[in-house]
């Protein structure tokens, strides 16, 4: 034991007198401890000031009054990635919570993931772009009402040299005979999205089955896969409204537009409150009701104007989807 | 590459005027992995402490459970939280989900184990003989574990280091639990991942910057601690 206490010379004194054990070395672990508490009375600090419903103040001209205060004010609105990407949903939301007091959680996926969401009963409202599945999702009984909201459209972009040559092609099922003709590298998204079972629609009509030497799945959001596509000099469809929003950082031109099969419609959809007893019905209906609301329609047919020139969505409210393919 | 410069000329501007949005995000990053990195030190000290000095049956699968915790994937950690947290899942009723809250319970879910493992190899490092010679000098058992925690802190200060590290820079399970939403809780990780896919590479690298200073930060200030102690 003689070498061990010559080893550790100090530790008799401390174990013999505890009290005197708070040695300056000590003032390392007493500082991290200190940081750490600071940062807990941050928390504490920040979650009060985050939590509260009605965050900041929307940036509207009108100046509306203090906003109403649901009972439940939380809502979860699961969307695509197309209504975050072209920014839209930035500008509507804060608009939406001014007005109604609302507290909404937007959550981003492709179409089939948001319905997926929708389907258990984990959102409250939809607002996607997969027609066919959205009428699988209300035949189903997981919807309690499904409204037009808008609409744009899908269109071909590729490299701008054109090695399939599709540009100028007006039907849709022409340019994907050409595109499996030529064997050009197609990206497609791969993810269930409205934009991906779009795609697939259309190879299913074209009676394609595409080949894995030119097709290729990412399972990645619009605008990630554009940049792909730019990357490999490849093709790809993609509604318009991502395609203008990220134009500036992809090397894609416009190659196929205006075939009516190609239009890109939006609908907001309340989950059927009966699938959880957690679901926000009010706040769905007034989110619902807030999207077709004719000043909501307004800002929408204006939205992308100043940036883009040309507006990335065009209002539909009170219309039927088959008076849309006409146009 | 010029968005690269790009990007940290708009950090600093970003920083300099101290932009509300941005210093909210950076903040809620600091208090997220913060508490969620204290929390893991809360459990990890004793557990780490206590895998190092006792035996009993089964503790070799305790340690080794340990140790692949450390490199659990953040993903399928958010992805298991989030299935927790759902409506439909046990802890649904809490509400939960897509706030600050899941996301410090999923860091420290991913940092607990860093924390122990560092802990344990910090206590087990320690010479036998010291562990004997404070028995010896009649400490009790708690006596005894603080001594060798002492003797450890400079190993223990990495602990704290690497816990912090691993989920500060965290994005999956942050992005699957936390949901990135703007003003809630949008943290520097998961907006690097959102303005990136939406084409702002610049402000992409600006918030990469500022998170890149704050880790240098807290771990200059975590250093100076630990070699303070040193050079003592």
């Amino acid at each position: 034991m003689k070498v061990a206490l010559h080893v550790y010379p100090r530790l008799q004194h401390r174990v013999g007198r505890p009290s005197e054990s708070r040695h300056i070395g000590f003032l390392g672990t007493t500082l991290v401890v200190a940081f750490l508490m600071a940062l807990t009375l941050l928390m504490v600090g920040c979650s009060s000031s985050a939590t509260p419903v009605p965050l900041t103040p929307a940036p509207t001209a009108t100046a509306t009054p203090m906003p109403p205060k649901p009972a439940n004010p939380e809502l979860i609105l699961s969307s695509t990635t197309s209504t975050r990407d072209s920014g839209l949903l930035d500008v509507l939301i804060p608009i939406f919570q001014q007005k109604t007091g609302y507290q909404v959680k937007p959550i981003y996926s492709g179409s089939g993931a948001a319905m997926a969401l929708g389907q258990k009963g984990e959102a409250d409202v939809l607002l996607v772009h997969a027609p066919d599945s959205e009428v699988t999702f209300m035949q189903g009984g997981y919807g309690i009402s499904r409204r037009l909201v808008m609409h744009n459209d899908f269109i071909f972009v590729g490299p701008a040299s054109d090695p399939a040559g599709i540009k100028g092609t007006t039907s849709a099922l022409d340019a994907m005979k050409k595109l499996a003709a030529t064997e050009v590298p197609f990206y497609s998204r791969g993810d269930d999205s409205g934009t991906d079972q779009l795609e697939k629609k259309l190879w299913r009509t074209a009676g394609i089955t595409p080949d894995r030497a030119w097709y290729f799945e990412a399972g990645l959001g619009m605008g990630d896969l554009l940049r792909v596509a730019s990357e490999k000099a490849a093709y790809t469809i993609t509604d318009r409204a991502t395609y203008l929003a990220n134009q500036k950082t992809v090397s894609l031109d416009v190659l196929v537009q205006g075939d009516p099969s190609l239009l890109n419609v939006y609908h907001v959809i309340q989950v059927n409150p009966q699938l959880s007893t957690l679901i926000n019905a009010e706040g769905a209906r007034a989110f619902a009701d807030f999207m077709v609301d004719p000043a909501t329609q307004l800002l929408i047919s204006k939205f992308g104007v100043d940036t883009y020139g040309q507006p990335l969505f065009f209002p539909d409210a009170g219309k039927t989807e088959a008076g849309l393919g006409s146009k | 590459m010029g968005v690269l410069a790009d990007g940290v000329v708009q950090a600093f501007q970003l920083l300099i005027h101290g932009d509300p949005k941005v210093i909210q995000i950076a903040l809620l990053s600091l208090v997220v992995s913060g508490m969620a990195t204290l929390l893991s030190l809360c459990a990890g000290i004793p557990v780490g402490s206590a895998l190092a000095l006792a035996r009993f049956p089964g503790r070799q699968v305790l340690v080794s459970l340990v140790n692949t915790g450390m490199g659990a994937p953040p993903v399928v950690v958010g992805l298991v939280v989030t299935i927790f947290l759902w409506r439909s899942g046990p802890l649904g009723v809490l509400h939960l989900l897509y706030t600050p809250s899941a996301m410090i319970t999923a860091q420290f879910i991913i940092a607990f184990p860093v924390v122990a493992g560092f802990t344990m190899a910090a206590v087990q490092q320690l010479d036998p003989k010291l562990r004997l010679q404070i028995q010896a000098l009649g400490a009790s058992r708690f006596q005894m574990v603080w001594l060798l925690l002492r003797e450890a802190r400079l190993p223990l200060l990495a602990a704290v280091m690497a816990g912090f590290g691993a989920v500060i820079s965290e994005v999956g399970a942050s992005m699957m639990v936390g949901g990135n939403i703007s003003g809630q809780t949008r943290v520097l990780t998961t907006s690097i991942v959102a303005e990136a896919s939406r084409g702002d590479f610049a402000l992409a690298i600006a918030l990469s910057v500022i998170l890149l200073a704050l880790v240098y930060l807290v771990n200059l200030a975590l250093t100076l601690i630990q070699q303070r102690g040193r050079t003592r």
